[in-house]
């Protein structure tokens, strides 16, 4: 076997990958499904959901399938009743904590897992009001799990802005700027990228919130366009979605070369100009 | 440059690149994304240099800074030549084999010693020298600009400045390492390969070559002109001598956006029929005999733009446009019809893949592989081809691609058109901001918390010079005429120095001040050297 | 240094002036108007002086202003929200006013201050009206309650300073790493060499540095910090990397409750950790050394500051010591009130100047450690060894303890005992013994936690478990930091069950969901449970926590968070015992 290949075992199914592969992605060559929440492709692993963990022969604790290499001769477990009791624990610690109402894919595992978070009596959850600071996006730290994304993209991994960052420690973490001081009022740019990368809503646009708010908040009307941005020649590709012929989010895929996933103010907000709906008003503001 | 005109390397290249040299381009606002490509390189450990007047957003990620006078980049890039080639650092191999010119280039910049450049420059030889070193010892390098550069009167003097370094050192035609200008809207470099030059046809191929215009004339029945066309600058001049009467202005504000704007405003207004198609009752389009309101091209219409890495993307419409627009493609057909010419291809597919019967560059790009690949690289000349990541590896090859070798440029330093003066002694420079863009038509639509005024910046020198402070309104003034602006002092900002964007039309009239001068070669107006003077507001100013 | 935006905040004269004269060789550097020299390598390399600084600022005015930090940070060039973030990491510093301007004194309120009244002494300084913070184990547990005092306008004081206590330790059962306390004077390199100090690095010197790792390796000495690894193993995966930065870290965070054995070693003995530590540098090839002191250690951190510079005054220390036979630096940097990062990963964090939030292993600090170098983090106690082992060989440091626990052990003992104090002792010793010679009978003893927070009760029946590593697994409990608190059948167990869980609760650092979440849902149950013990429902709902912050926590401080609380339920200090 060469240097750059490694060879394990995953449920007892063999399988080569190049040095360096993630166990999550040699599960899912596969076709094993490890679920994750603070994992994403455009991202540096945080590691620190643990909603991934596996099990690793010869391990003391459980593994994050996520971030830790494959070694060579290991041998993975993904479907063993230990790995469930964990996952179901993360998820329904989670759910104890967190409004989870907005995040699909969670409620879908809370369900397959079994997780209870009516076990809890009168557990501490974090302050449930909104922050509104401005006319583009809404932040309701009560759905935040703290899976570090938004600060990742909002550091070195996109946007080098550092306007959020973890602030306290424990159960009183929580994401902040310096003092708590309102957004437009930190190092923010608007660029959106948190909200890209959120996978609770906590992050969401206004528009959104908006619609949410009136109740007129309908996925299963809109479609998602994708297109290219129309202001500088970088050519970053949007993804429109539209309700009723009304742009009402805009993100990017996280897998194009271009973008990785993330934009700027122009392209993420810059597009309200098309939102009258029969007139297009002349230059004047 | 040598070749067709589009960014040598990909996105990608200079994530992966050594040096990074960024000359004139404040990437970090005007290209935000592209940005990111360049901090991950700088992540990776790239070292990167920044050739700016200002301390820019952009220039603050860099190992060093220089500051460079406004206008002095052609001196600047021929004491970098000079030292790399006193210095034995030059590529002598790939420069015997891949270009021409070399020794009176050698000669030519002799005289551009480190002194000489230090004191055209501003900048102290020593840095000059280290750019030069780290530059040319670099493994690899790419040089990165925008409008810094292209923006005066010599724009392209400029470029092929640059273009020598790297034919000096050999920083082209490899995987990271190239010379890369950022297009500053979205389309320019669609609009230039789709042909929407005056000497060009699409795919770069040249009006006043008979067997490409043929190509054209058959597939339209008509006869083409073989004279290649004027450039908007060119068309104001003939405006102006009343050579051009009639203008049809689709998706541009010279009203607003055009140097030495009042001038423009008088030409526009003087003649005899404007049509002007336009997503927005603009300024222009006030003015205009027949305006002809067209859907938007990247939410409304079907289509490709191509990005500053020549890669080729589709637009979609996502939305159904307001009543009464209609998308450009169809007022054209339409006019075509009108004017009967035949237009057999009425979809954006369609025309797309009449375009592609024509131009060898973008043969291989169907919709379905366009779709398939998130967009391909020109060239891309057949459907096989993975498209092109970084251009010009043929300089590298043993018979040069059966090319001619790439020649060496002779430039010399000018300065810009309008010296400082004791009654302008003030550099006035515009650039953008992060969350607007041009002239503001698109990007004022939406609420940006971060929407900042259009100040002028300048130093704390000149501020105490001035007696000026923070906030303070001033009357600023040009050869060409006055406006009243905000003063903001700006720590970073070099003394001599002022600056602003150009997104406010409205509240400043900005482009009364900026020179009309414009390259000969490009047309583009020297938006970024004006001379003027500040003064504090009289009580007559301010009633 | 990135386009960062800071604030308008200013910082008064006095921090800035704090903040100008630490940072001597700033991230951006202005050649000329027209040259400026940054870039986000330069940032990288000052951002270690974060935590220094706001040291600085918090000591100056007992709270870090947003002026002050905005000033740092800017000098630094660290993203304000990221200096926000580290600043509010630790429990010492203050990001609000406080009110009045008296000092803040922290009082130890876990389990064996709590035994020597905390609580009424507690009270007592808030009648004098005194500003007064319940603080975790303050490493003082030999002589509790203890106390730890944060002036504003000048560095912090822990009361030992301030009392004119003989140090408690004890060495009748074993005497040799105890060797020197109280025969040596800790403030003097002099009497520390006429004492035998620094022969040992002169031997190692002449042995060579594949010798001294084989010494090392052959002695079997395990780390000393709780997870028994062995310090050879590591040496030599250090030695073996060749490139020019790595590290050797000296891991006196001590936060462990019941624990303060590093603090006594510091104290009486700091000559030895820096000889140590440099014997270590020499045979792996590292030319620099980082103590990390926790911060409540300040008379500590003090005779360390002053052993450093006689060791460099000496030429001991510093660039081609001892006539160019060596070069070795040794830098001291002061924690903050945050027990995570003992954690050694999380210790570099927070030297970086980052969160001290623990790092995921694999890479293991030998390939990646301290600014991602190659590091060798060893605890004091380890490192004490090593002088023993290079002085008196294989043979002779193998002469005591057991075969797998070879040697002996520095042992913290507290709570209900007659002599609280250090008690050093061959590995092996059994438990009994160990209380006997703290004057503590048997009888007395409901429980003993062994291994401090992290640790676990035993009972009575379990007082004969020889005190090695292979003796307390088989027992299904770890000496850890060699922490031994005993308590009588007089003890609030829920109470002290609970504390700790509170411990774990405010300590975890708050990156992973099972020990973010699980150590507060554990402490809420425990809270819960009354006097009758915990019902069917309570003790799954801890089994279930316990199994889940073990399995799936990032760092040992999940992994063991549910430790205390689990046997205190088997060994029914909580009501009926169970399984
Ligand atoms: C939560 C936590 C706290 C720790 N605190 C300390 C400490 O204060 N001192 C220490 O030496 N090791 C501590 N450790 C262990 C260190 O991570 C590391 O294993 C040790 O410093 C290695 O030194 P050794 O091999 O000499 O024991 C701690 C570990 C954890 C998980
Ligand atoms: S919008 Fe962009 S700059 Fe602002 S917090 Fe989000 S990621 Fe950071
Ligand atoms: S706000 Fe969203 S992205 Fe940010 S940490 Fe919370 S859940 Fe994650
Ligand atoms: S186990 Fe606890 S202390 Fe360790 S990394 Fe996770 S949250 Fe932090
Ligand atoms: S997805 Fe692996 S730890 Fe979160
Ligand atoms: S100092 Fe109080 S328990 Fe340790």
């Amino acid at each position: 076997m060469s240097n750059d290949h490694v060879s394990l075992v995953i449920n007892e199914q063999p399988v080569t990958v190049g040095a360096g592969t993630t166990i999550l992605e040699a599960a899912q060559s596969l076709g094993i499904a490890i679920p994750t929440l603070c994992w994403a492709e455009n991202l540096t692993p945080a590691n620190v959901c643990r909603l991934c963990v596996v099990e690793a022969e010869g391990a003391r604790t459980l593994v994050p399938a996520c971030s830790r290499a494959c070694e060579d001769g290991a041998e993975i477990r993904t479907d063993t009743n230990r790995v469930a009791q964990s996952r179901r624990m993360v998820l329904e610690l989670l759910d104890s904590t967190n409004d989870l109402s907005q995040s699909p894919e969670l409620q879908t595992l809370i369900d397959e897992y079994g997780a209870d978070s009516s076990r809890y009596t009168d557990p501490a959850t974090p302050e449930p009001s909104p922050k509104i600071e401005d006319d583009l996006f809404i932040r309701a730290y009560d759905r935040c799990v703290l899976c570090y994304k938004c600060v990742e993209a909002c550091g070195e991994d996109a946007q080098f802005s550092f306007a959020i960052s973890i602030a306290d420690r424990g159960f009183d973490a929580r994401v902040s700027t310096e003092y708590d001081v309102p957004l437009p009022e930190s190092a923010c740019v608007y660029c959106g990228n948190c909200i890209g990368v959120c996978p609770t809503n906590a992050l969401q646009f206004k528009t959104e919130f908006d619609l949410r708010e009136a109740s007129d908040w309908r996925p299963e009307d809109q479609e998602v366009t994708e297109t290219i941005c129309s202001y500088c020649g970088v050519g970053c590709t949007l993804e429109l979605h539209t309700q009723d012929n009304q742009i009402v989010k805009v993100t990017s895929p996280a897998d194009h070369s271009v973008t990785s996933g993330h934009l700027c103010v122009k392209g993420r907000f810059g597009w309200e100009y098309l939102q009258a709906p029969v007139y297009r008003p002349p230059s004047d503001p | 440059m040598f070749g067709a005109g589009g960014g040598t390397s990909s996105y990608q290249e200079v994530e992966e690149t050594d040096f990074v040299l960024l000359w004139g381009s404040n990437a970090r606002t005007a290209h935000p994304i592209y940005f990111h490509h360049v901090l991950k390189g700088i992540r990776n450990g790239a070292a990167m240099y920044a050739v700016d007047p200002r301390l820019t957003d952009s220039a603050k990620f860099a190992d060093a800074w220089l500051g460079i006078d406004v206008g002095t980049d052609i001196a600047l890039a021929n004491a970098l030549a000079r030292e790399i080639i006193a210095s034995d650092l030059h590529a002598p191999e790939f420069i015997q084999h891949a270009t021409t010119g070399f020794e009176q280039f050698a000669e030519h910049v002799d005289s551009y010693t480190l002194d000489f450049a230090a004191e055209i420059t501003g900048v102290e030889a020593g840095s000059i020298k280290d750019l030069a070193h780290r530059y040319a010892t670099a493994e690899s390098a790419q040089i990165l600009w925008t409008l810094g550069i292209t923006e005066h009167h010599n724009g392209v003097e400029n470029v092929l400045s640059l273009c020598n370094l790297a034919l000096l050192t050999g920083h082209v035609g490899r995987w990271g390492s190239g010379l890369v200008p950022l297009r500053g809207q979205n389309n320019v470099q669609g609009g230039g390969d789709m042909g929407a030059l005056p000497n060009k046809l699409p795919g770069f191929q040249d009006v006043n070559d008979p067997i490409a215009r043929k190509k054209f004339e058959e597939l339209y029945g008509v006869a083409l002109n073989p004279r290649p066309g004027l450039h908007l600058t060119l068309m104001f001049e003939a405006m102006s001598k009343g050579e051009l009467s009639g203008l049809y202005i689709i998706g541009e504000n010279p009203a607003e956006s055009e140097a030495d704007v009042q001038r423009a405003r008088t030409l526009l207004e003087g003649l005899d029929f404007l049509v002007v198609q336009d997503i927005f009752m603009t300024r222009t389009a006030e003015m205009a005999d027949v305006v002809l309101p067209a859907s938007v091209g990247w939410a409304e219409s079907e289509g490709t733009v191509t990005s500053s890495e020549r890669r080729v993307q589709r637009v979609r419409a996502a939305l159904t446009p307001p009543e009464g627009a209609r998308h450009d493609h169809d007022i054209i057909g339409d006019l075509a019809e009108c004017m009967n010419v035949p237009w057999p291809a009425r979809s954006p597919e369609e025309l797309w893949d009449e375009l592609r019967t024509l131009s060898s560059m973008h043969r291989g790009m169907s919709y379905a592989r366009l779709e398939e690949h998130q967009g391909l690289q020109w060239p891309c000349p057949d459907n096989d081809h993975p498209g092109t990541t970084y251009l010009h590896s043929w300089l590298w090859e043993e018979d040069l691609g059966g090319r001619e070798p790439a020649p060496f440029s002779l430039t010399e330093h000018s300065g810009p058109k309008e010296a400082l003066s004791s009654e302008f002694p003030i550099r006035l420079t515009t650039g953008r901001v992060l969350d607007s863009f041009n002239t503001g038509v698109q990007s004022r639509g939406y609420r940006s918390p971060i929407r900042s005024g259009s100040d002028l910046e300048i130093s704390p020198m000149d501020a105490e010079h001035l007696g000026l402070s923070n906030g303070e309104e001033v009357v600023v003034s040009s050869p060409r005429g006055s406006v009243k602006m905000t003063i903001t002092i700006e720590r970073d900002q070099p003394r001599g120095l002022a600056f602003t964007t150009f997104h406010f039309p409205e509240l400043v009239d900005l482009n009364v001040l900026t020179n009309d001068q414009w390259d000969p070669l490009s047309g583009t107006a020297e938006f970024k050297a004006a001379a003027i003077r500040i003064d504090k507001l009289t009580g007559h100013d301010r009633a | 240094m990135p386009d960062l935006k800071f604030s308008n905040a200013e910082p008064d004269e006095s921090e800035r002036l704090l903040i100008d004269a630490l940072v001597d060789n700033p991230p951006i550097i202005r050649h000329s108007e027209r040259v400026v020299h940054g870039g986000v390598r330069r940032a990288k390399d000052v951002r270690h002086l974060l935590l220094p600084g706001l040291h600085l600022l918090n000591n100056s005015k007992g709270w870090i202003s947003p002026g002050g930090l905005n000033y740092l940070a800017e000098s630094l060039r660290v993203p304000p929200a990221e200096a926000f973030g580290v600043a509010s990491f630790y429990d010492l510093f203050e990001l609000e006013e406080p009110e009045g301007d008296g000092p803040r004194h922290h009082v130890c309120v876990d389990p064996s201050c709590a035994i020597a009244g905390a609580s009424s002494y507690a009270e007592h300084l808030r009648s004098q009206g005194h500003s007064v913070h319940e603080s975790p184990c303050l490493g003082q547990c030999e002589r509790g309650p203890a106390l730890f005092v944060q002036a504003r306008g000048s560095a912090p004081i822990d009361m030992s300073s301030g009392a004119n206590e003989e140090p408690q330790f004890d060495t009748t059962l074993s005497n040799k790493l105890l060797q020197r306390f109280g025969n040596v004077d800790p403030t003097s390199l002099e009497s520390y060499r006429e004492s035998g100090g620094y022969q040992a690095l002169d031997r190692a010197l002449s042995l060579g540095s594949d010798e001294v790792l084989k010494l090392v390796t052959d002695a079997g000495l395990t780390g000393r910090g709780g997870a028994a690894f062995p310090t050879g193993i590591k040496w030599r995966a250090v030695a073996e990397h060749h490139g020019p930065q790595k590290y050797v870290v000296a891991n006196a965070d001590e936060s462990e409750p019941g624990t303060f054995k590093d603090r006594m070693i510091l104290e009486n003995d700091p000559f030895a950790l820096i000889e140590a530590m440099t014997i270590a540098g020499v045979s792996t090839g590292c030319f620099k050394g980082w103590i990390y002191v926790r911060g409540e250690y300040t008379t500590a951190a003090e005779l360390l500051t002053s052993a450093i510079e006689q060791a460099y005054d000496a030429g001991l220390l510093g660039e081609h010591a001892q006539n160019d036979s060596y070069s070795f630096d040794i830098e001291l940097r002061q924690g903050a009130g945050a027990y995570i990062c003992g954690e050694e990963t999380a210790l570099f964090n927070s030297i970086e100047g980052f969160r001290g939030e623990p790092r995921s292993k694999p890479p293991f600090p030998t390939d990646s450690g301290l600014f991602g170098c190659p590091t060798i983090v060893n605890n004091p106690e380890t490192l004490l060894n090593v002088l023993e082992i290079v002085l008196h060989g294989v043979e002779g440091f193998r002469a005591a303890g057991t075969r797998e626990s070879p040697g002996t052990k520095l042992f913290c003992v507290s709570g209900d005992v007659g002599r609280p104090g250090l008690y050093e002792a061959e590995f092996g010793v059994p438990l009994r013994v160990l209380l006997a010679a703290a004057d503590t009978p048997s009888s007395e003893i409901r429980a003993v936690l062994l291994g401090g927070a992290a640790g676990s009760f035993l009972g009575p029946d379990q007082l004969d478990v020889p005190l090695s590593f292979e003796g307390a697994a088989a027992s299904d409990a770890t000496l850890g930091s060699g922490a031994v608190m005993a308590f009588s059948k007089d003890a609030d167990f829920l109470g002290i069950v609970s504390q700790l869980a509170k411990f774990f609760r405010d300590e975890s650092c708050g990156q992973c969901v099972p020990c973010r979440i699980g150590t507060t849902r554990q402490h809420e149950v425990l809270l819960q449970i009354d006097s009758t013990g915990p019902n069917s429902k309570q003790r799954n709902l801890l089994a279930d926590l316990s199994l889940v912050m073990g399995d799936a926590s990032i760092c040992g401080l999940g992994h063991t968070a549910a430790s205390a609380v689990q046997s205190a339920l088997r060994e029914g200090l909580l009501g009926e015992p169970y399984e």
